[in-house]
């Protein structure tokens, strides 16, 4: 299990390159309650961290797993829990939480069939809406999706560098088909990636206001322990971190929230474009069944249908800048997902007018290439 | 589609080795031969028995869909597993199967090969699914066997790994007593193939 050398070419699972991606990332510390399709990533977990130096917790239940994870952000380490739907569930308390106290920190939902226990060993991608509206109360979150082993190394080094950029819990979605294939990955030379920490305070302690806005809207963040007061509650909060009921600073508090989200969106929707120059159907897809649809869309091109590819790594901020010129250059577009039409709502809302068509799959298994093909050939 | 998938599937029950057999297949192809490839699998929620099966996918190109669409190679050691696991089956692929346990052939295009059994006569059963890695070496074109046989060695615990190449090499013998031209050239009969 793992691979600890750069440049080597291993056989990893899904759950394995993202341990690789939060360690190199500069991930050190790790809490969280096994649970199938997610237990490998605290099992890899447990035997890499001590390895580099950091710390591993099992921890009783998955809402005690969030709150370690976000008393270890607080102290200045970059942090990460997995999880599966139950366990997901259980820690939307605490993301909220990391949410108003603007703590970084990734969690990783592996999507099993749901509800309740559900179908354990199953792929689904029923938790997409959990992810962006699981906690209460109005919130930015962001949420990306993997599809392969490649993605869950590469885009867990995004999530925590983003994590870290605008200070924000990302939620990292995967999938049991993406969780548990292996496929060949050569884990990059550090130098062939970009880590992002957390900005510092660089005033001295006694001119510190722990939530003061500036251009970016990201205060800088103080670690437990480094001298900076310091002070961390879930009340909204004004710049020195104290409760505060004016409607003023509550109102610039929960604005701010968004305003960082949005100066930031160019860099934090990721997307892939495969064959959209000249498509004029295009499928919009994400997580392994992005790549059935990849499969599909080349056998549609086979078949002389000018179809193309939308694949999103990032489902939240939704990235309708990217999503919208697709829509009005494509005469349909087709969005396969094994929940009952998640994501197509969202893609909807882009363009009421646009013609957004669903293919969806609850039954535990994977939506095939040849399904989405046929389906393509009626659109 | 212009690719060369190979598309492999194991089949048995639980605790029969099979996820591992085609995790170490995937191994010999991806870091041995260097080509891409995908390996999956799908298991109930029972920690031993129940249905088990492994997919591994093998191209010299970047693999889309990670799982398996046609079977070029099937091994099934035992009959509920081959009985589930026979669909999707390409007219000219091959059927490897552990004869200790299956009885009933969908095909006469079949490799029949007593892998427990030899596996029990050479001390353990347990290393049955690498007896049945070295036919799979032996007889399945998109891996080579020398790569096979490095992975196989490379993942099993040292203490076994006397056992683990005798093993093997009981496999690959076995296999090699089969002609595989002398086999029917499809698994449908051939007065019903479209000429």
């Amino acid at each position: 299990m793992g691979c600890e050398q750069s440049g080597k070419t291993c056989l990893l699972q899904g759950n394995e390159a993202i341990v690789e991606g939060a360690l190199a990332a500069g991930c050190r510390f790790f809490a969280g309650y096994p649970i199938t399709p997610a237990s490998e990533i605290a099992e890899l977990m447990s035997m890499r961290l001590p390895e580099v130096g950091g710390a591993f917790i099992q921890m009783e239940d998955e809402i005690a797993g969030i709150g370690a994870v976000i008393g270890a952000s607080l102290a200045g380490v970059k942090s990460l829990t997995a999880t599966s739907g139950p366990g997901f569930s259980l820690m939307q308390e605490n993301l909220g939480f990391a949410c108003i106290t603007e703590t970084p920190c990734v969690i990783v939902n592996v999507m099993r069939g749901g509800p309740s226990t559900g179908l354990p060993t199953s792929p689904a991608q029923g938790d997409v809406m959990q992810a962006r509206w699981g906690t209460h109360g109005t919130h930015p979150i962001i949420v990306l999706s993997v599809s392969s082993v490649i993605d869950s190394f590469e885009v867990t080094i995004h999530a925590f560098n983003i994590s870290e950029k605008y200070r924000i819990p990302v939620i990292l979605l995967s999938d049991e088909v993406v969780a548990h294939t292996r496929e060949s990955i050569t884990i990059p030379d550090k130098s062939e990636f970009e880590v992002v920490n957390r900005i510092r305070p660089g005033v001295p302690p006694e001119w510190f206001h722990p939530y003061e806005d500036n251009s970016r809207g990201v205060p800088p963040m103080a670690a437990f322990g480094d001298g900076y007061r310091h002070h961390i509650t879930g009340l909204v909060h004004d710049v020195h971190g104290y409760p505060t009921q004016r409607p003023d600073e509550i109102d610039a508090f929960q604005r701010r929230q968004f305003r960082k989200i949005t100066n930031g969106f160019s860099e934090i929707q990721m997307t892939r474009s495969v064959m959209l120059d000249d498509a004029d159907i295009a499928v919009i897809a994400y997580g392994s069944v992005s790549r059935s649809a990849l499969r599909a869309i080349k056998m549609a091109r086979e078949r002389g249908i000018k179809a193309g590819l939308l694949h999103l790594t990032t489902l939240f901020p939704f990235p309708r800048r990217i999503v919208d010129p697709v829509l009005r250059k494509c005469r349909a577009v087709l969005v396969p997902e094994m929940n009952l039409g998640q994501i197509s709502r969202e893609v909807k809302r882009v363009n009421l007018s646009a013609k957004v068509e669903k293919l969806n799959r609850l039954d535990g298994q994977l939506i095939t290439p040849e399904e989405i093909f046929e389906k393509l050939l009626t659109l | 589609m212009n690719d060369d998938r190979y598309e492999i599937r194991f089949g048995g029950s639980g605790g029969q080795g099979i996820i591992l057999a085609a995790v170490i297949v995937a191994e010999a192809a991806a870091v041995y031969d260097h080509k891409y490839v995908s390996q999956t699998q799908s298991y109930g929620p029972e920690a031993r028995g129940g249905k088990s099966k492994a997919e591994v996918v093998i191209s010299s190109r970047e693999i889309d869909y990670p799982k398996v669409i046609k079977m070029d190679f099937l091994l099934a050691m035992n009959q509920t597993a081959l009985d589930a696991y026979f669909y999707d089956f390409k007219p000219n692929g091959l059927l490897v199967v552990d004869s200790t346990f299956v009885e009933q052939l969908p095909t006469s295009r079949v490799i029949a090969i007593p892998f427990t059994r030899m596996a029990r006569e050479l001390g353990r059963e347990l290393v049955a699914n690498v007896v049945a890695l070295g036919a799979v070496g032996r007889l399945c074109p998109a891996v080579s066997e020398d790569s096979l046989q490095k992975a196989v060695l490379n993942r099993v615990p040292p203490k076994t790994v006397e056992l683990n190449s005798r093993a093997f090499a009981a496999g690959a013998e076995a296999a090699a007593a089969f002609d595989l031209s002398s086999l029917p050239r499809s698994i449908t009969p051939d007065e019903e193939q479209e000429i």
